[in-house]
């Protein structure tokens, strides 16, 4: 009886063993660093608790990059979701030749992962001051890109940046949903008297609702997150949170570590609920799929 | 029908232009160098830069360390959670998806303040320690991509069945896990090994906040000082990822090509 | 002027020609089924009848109205599809109700509609459910309410069957007979299954590579089939080559037997070889079996097929299928018996191509 006992807890044991280098690799690399600065924005400098950083955070400043943060990632998703949405829906349903899709979707896995610094220098390349495109405006069109109040390293400047990665990122994702509207579906609501716009508005868009709603989510974190492009693009002029919080770190700008923490828990909280929901919109999109 | 192929048609020229005028700029940028002519002055100008060289394989190096570690976790991992952990499997799939909710900058933020050199674990101690940081790092940020190939790649061979059949024939564990498994999620680590290429070459918040020599911090340095060299080396990054993605491509539809699909 | 016409349908993709000059008319109130192996034009036909096809030639007429112009979403035909096509974002309240909405109806008067179909499918219990949630025999019965609900002149089933369960495809087909009848509704069924086809049809197309090779009664296809595809798809038979001895008292010959035929045999010569078709249920072996026609041969195998026993008996060269209806004290024929098979010489059918 205890022989066996001990033969059942030496396995349990061992079955945990497989794992202690994950477990051990998980708790030393993402999830106490991670709970060391939730916590540390709850304490002051002599280890007190206090609710002091998280109300620090409400200052103009802070407020200000949060604000510009969110706009920026909001603006770069929604705008990457529907240009995206619109070629995923070009290659699956706009009949064109198969070559187009295959191209589109091997260039999106490239795009995709073509971020940060050398974004920051293709964008410059194009729409600087001495940018292709700003040079090709002036002198063929007679526009003056930056009279107009252009600028590159502005709201509008990175949102177009950052879509270069977003729109490939949503074709990606998107795709397998469009490839997964049934044929059926078009041709029973045609025969039961819908046009083409009510078959979009009453049953496709609906399907296709949660997957594009999610993949925005998880657009919007990750333009949230980013922060290389931004950085070579403007420097740390442009106070999107992620260069405030990286001002913090190498220089303590704001004063105060704990603060740093606060804004670090932040910037979790958001993309933590933007992520929560896109698991959680995920899910209900999967259920339809079966 | 005619409408909807002319809105497709738009659909794509639009997004190849969004697509190719920046790369086309990019490229013609970085033959400006010399007034009046075009040259690929800027390139050798990059290629001959020691700094370069030496922060690209530096990139490289610890991009190769990473793949190599990253793959000694995950794949024993993955196995040991479908063989016999599988009430575990929601957990390290959470744990896996953790990188993509925090943002690369607060993880980081978080090792310097916990393994600054005073710490309990002074990794950032020494050089060494810190590349050895930062390889842990780039681990973490390719966690998410490493462990969904790797495992994608499990479920279609069955890892019981395959582990009773190497363990009724005499296999010893190493035997099992390097004769047996690697050679049969090969696609799978695969995919994982160039996606984590691409990311840790081009990375930049990391190795830039651990003060490390990397191409990412580089590429920022080149960016602040210089004028031609900057779309040159975005150039070349493009023509890396590109590569990486080919080859992704490559491995993925060779193995789909394999009769082990479910 | 009957209310489904088809005049000279052709279609084409590309060089490919599938559907060649396919005429058929179909009466209000009839089911008719289109019955052939894939690939053989039934489901195109259906489509072009639905507009999802444009014919490549011919018209189609509903009710005296050419259909050419009008696009499906207003032909008023309902539909129900192989693959469960209901919309899965939808309850199957929500499903049921679509066409009605579309149609501008007040809501009232949809959900009394929605309730009137969904009784008349025994599933008024489910409205709130998703397609999800239930099986593939309930979806396909919200399929076909969704399909009727409208009131559609024409009723078009695309192989509703196919990809359920044996068991619930009988009584499926059952049901969908029933409502059919009930209804009055015109009713085109596409199947490549011919038990499906002969037990709840009016009329069956046979049909083959692009052709209608028979149009007629379940009675006429099954006993009387008109080429030897008809005969060799619908159901089991015994395909005979026999010999022709006297053209002109139609006399034959299978292996060494003789045999005078009742229809005439046509314009062929002693010595030729003519197609005889006869089903496995047309004679019997037993003591004092009727009929005026009788062939002997030697048993080669018995098969125990549940309510029947098929064997085959050897003939000269040709071996002949017949079947016994399975009784308690039955003792079958065993190999090697040599036994008397008796039918009527009518059942004998001439195979002309």
């Amino acid at each position: 009886m205890s022989a066996k006992q001990a033969i059942d807890l030496k396995k349990t044991a061992i079955d945990w063993l497989g794992i202690l280098p994950f477990l051990l690799f998980a708790v030393m690399f993402l999830i106490a660093p991670t709970l060391y600065l939730v916590t540390g924005a709850f304490l002051n400098p002599a280890g007190e608790f206090t609710f002091d950083n998280i109300s620090g955070l409400f200052t103009d400043k802070i407020l200000a990059s949060y604000w510009i943060s969110i706009k920026v990632s909001l603006a770069s998703s929604l705008g990457g979701a529907f240009i995206g949405f619109f070629l995923a829906w070009a290659v699956v349903l706009g009949g064109l030749p198969s070559w187009i899709r295959s191209s589109l979707l091997t260039f999106s896995g490239v795009a995709s992962n073509f971020a940060g610094v050398p974004l920051a220098f293709a964008f410059l390349a194009t729409l600087g001051r001495t940018g292709l495109v700003t040079l090709l405006l002036r002198d063929w069109f007679g526009i003056n890109l930056y009279a107009t109040g252009f600028n590159l390293l502005s709201f509008i400047g990175l949102t177009i940046t950052y879509m270069y990665f977003q729109i490939p990122l949503m074709v990606l994702i998107i795709t397998p949903a469009l490839d997964g509207l049934k044929k059926e579906w078009r041709e029973a609501a045609e025969i039961l008297g819908a046009t083409n716009t009510q078959y979009w508005t009453k049953v496709a868009l609906p399907i296709l609702f949660p997957s594009i709603l999610g993949t925005t989510l998880l657009l919007f974190a990750n333009a949230f997150g980013a922060i290389a492009t931004a950085y070579s693009l403007t420097g740390s002029t442009f106070n999107i949170v992620p260069i405030q919080l990286y001002a913090q770190i190498r220089g303590d700008v704001l004063h105060n570590p704990n603060l740093g923490y606060a804004l670090a828990l932040g910037m979790i909280v958001i993309t933590g609920i933007s992520n929560l929901i896109y698991i959680w919109l995920r899910m209900r999109a999967e259920r339809w799929q079966k | 029908m005619k409408t909807q192929k002319i809105g497709a048609w738009i659909a794509i020229l639009f997004g190849a232009s969004y697509f190719i005028i920046p790369l086309i700029a990019t490229f013609e940028f970085s033959l400006r160098m010399r007034r009046g002519e075009y040259t690929f002055d800027a390139y050798r100008s990059v290629f001959s830069d020691v700094q370069f060289r030496e922060s690209f394989s530096y990139s490289i190096v610890m991009a190769i360390l990473t793949i190599v570690f990253g793959i000694l976790l995950v794949v024993p991992t993955a196995y040991w959670v479908r063989l016999r952990l599988p009430q575990m499997r929601p957990v390290v799939e959470f744990i896996t998806l953790m990188p993509l909710v925090i943002p690369a900058i607060v993880i980081v933020f978080g090792y310097l303040r916990l393994y600054n050199s005073s710490s309990f674990i002074p990794f950032t101690g020494s050089a060494r320690g810190t590349d050895l940081l930062l390889m842990f790092s780039f681990m973490t940020l390719s966690l998410p991509y490493m462990y969904r190939s790797v495992d994608t790649a499990m479920r279609t061979i069955d890892v019981a069945t395959l582990t009773e059949a190497a363990q009724s024939l005499g296999a010893s564990w190493p035997t099992i896990m390097f004769k047996c498994i690697f050679p049969n999620v090969m696609s799978g680590v695969l995919s994982g090994a160039f996606i984590t290429f691409a990311i840790v070459i081009g990375e930049f918040t990391m190795p830039s906040l651990l003060n490390r020599p990397a191409f990412g911090p580089y590429l920022q340095l080149i960016g602040a000082n210089r004028a031609y060299e900057p779309p040159a080396l975005a150039i070349i990054a493009f023509a890396i990822t590109w590569a990486s993605m080919a080859l992704l491509q490559l491995v993925s539809r060779f193995s789909k090509s394999a009769p082990s699909k479910p | 002027m009957s209310f489904l016409e088809l005049t000279g349908i052709q279609k084409s993709f590309g060089p490919v020609r599938v559907v060649h000059d396919f005429d058929m008319t179909i009466e209000k109130g009839e089911f008719v089924s289109f019955l052939g192996p894939s690939g053989c034009g039934k489901t195109t036909v259906l489509r072009m009848i639905a507009g999802f096809e444009t014919p490549s030639g011919g018209t189609i007429k509903i009710n005296g109205k050419n259909q050419e112009s009008l696009k499906p979403n207003q032909r008023n035909i309902g539909m129900v599809f192989q693959a469960y096509a209901l919309f899965p974002n939808m309850t199957v309240h929500d499903n049921v109700a679509f066409g009605l909405k579309i149609a501008g109806m007040d809501k009232a008067a949809v959900d009394a509609r929605v309730k009137e179909m969904l009784g008349l499918i025994h599933l008024g219990h489910l409205a709130d459910r998703f397609p999800y949630q239930m099986s593939g025999g309930q979806q396909q019965r919200v399929a076909l309410a969704r399909a009727l609900a409208p009131k559609p002149q024409v009723l078009l089933l695309d192989e509703p069957l196919s990809a359920l369960d044996a068991k619930i495809r009988v009584s499926l087909r059952e049901e969908i007979r029933m409502i059919q009848q009930q209804l009055g509704i015109t009713t085109v069924f596409v199947t490549h299954d011919q038990e499906e086809a002969l037990s709840i049809s009016d009329r069956i197309v046979v049909m083959n590579s692009g052709r209608a090779d028979q149009i007629g009664s379940p009675f006429d296809i099954y006993n009387k089939p008109a080429t030897r595809f008809v005969a060799s798809f619908v159901g089991t038979l015994n395909l005979i080559e026999a010999t022709v001895v006297d053209p002109a008292s139609n006399r034959i010959s299978i292996g060494d037997q003789g045999i005078t035929l009742r229809e005439p045999l046509g314009p062929v010569k002693a010595g030729d070889t003519v197609s005889l078709a006869l089903r496995p249920e047309a004679g019997s072996i037993a003591e004092g079996a009727k009929g005026d026609t009788a062939l002997t041969g030697q048993v080669v195998s018995t098969n125990f097929l549940g309510s029947v026993i098929r064997t085959r008996m050897k003939v000269g060269d040709p071996v002949i299928s017949f079947d016994m209806f399975n009784a308690p004290g039955l003792s079958p024929p065993a190999v090697g018996d040599v036994v008397t098979l008796r039918f009527t010489a009518s059942d004998l059918l001439i195979i002309r191509e």
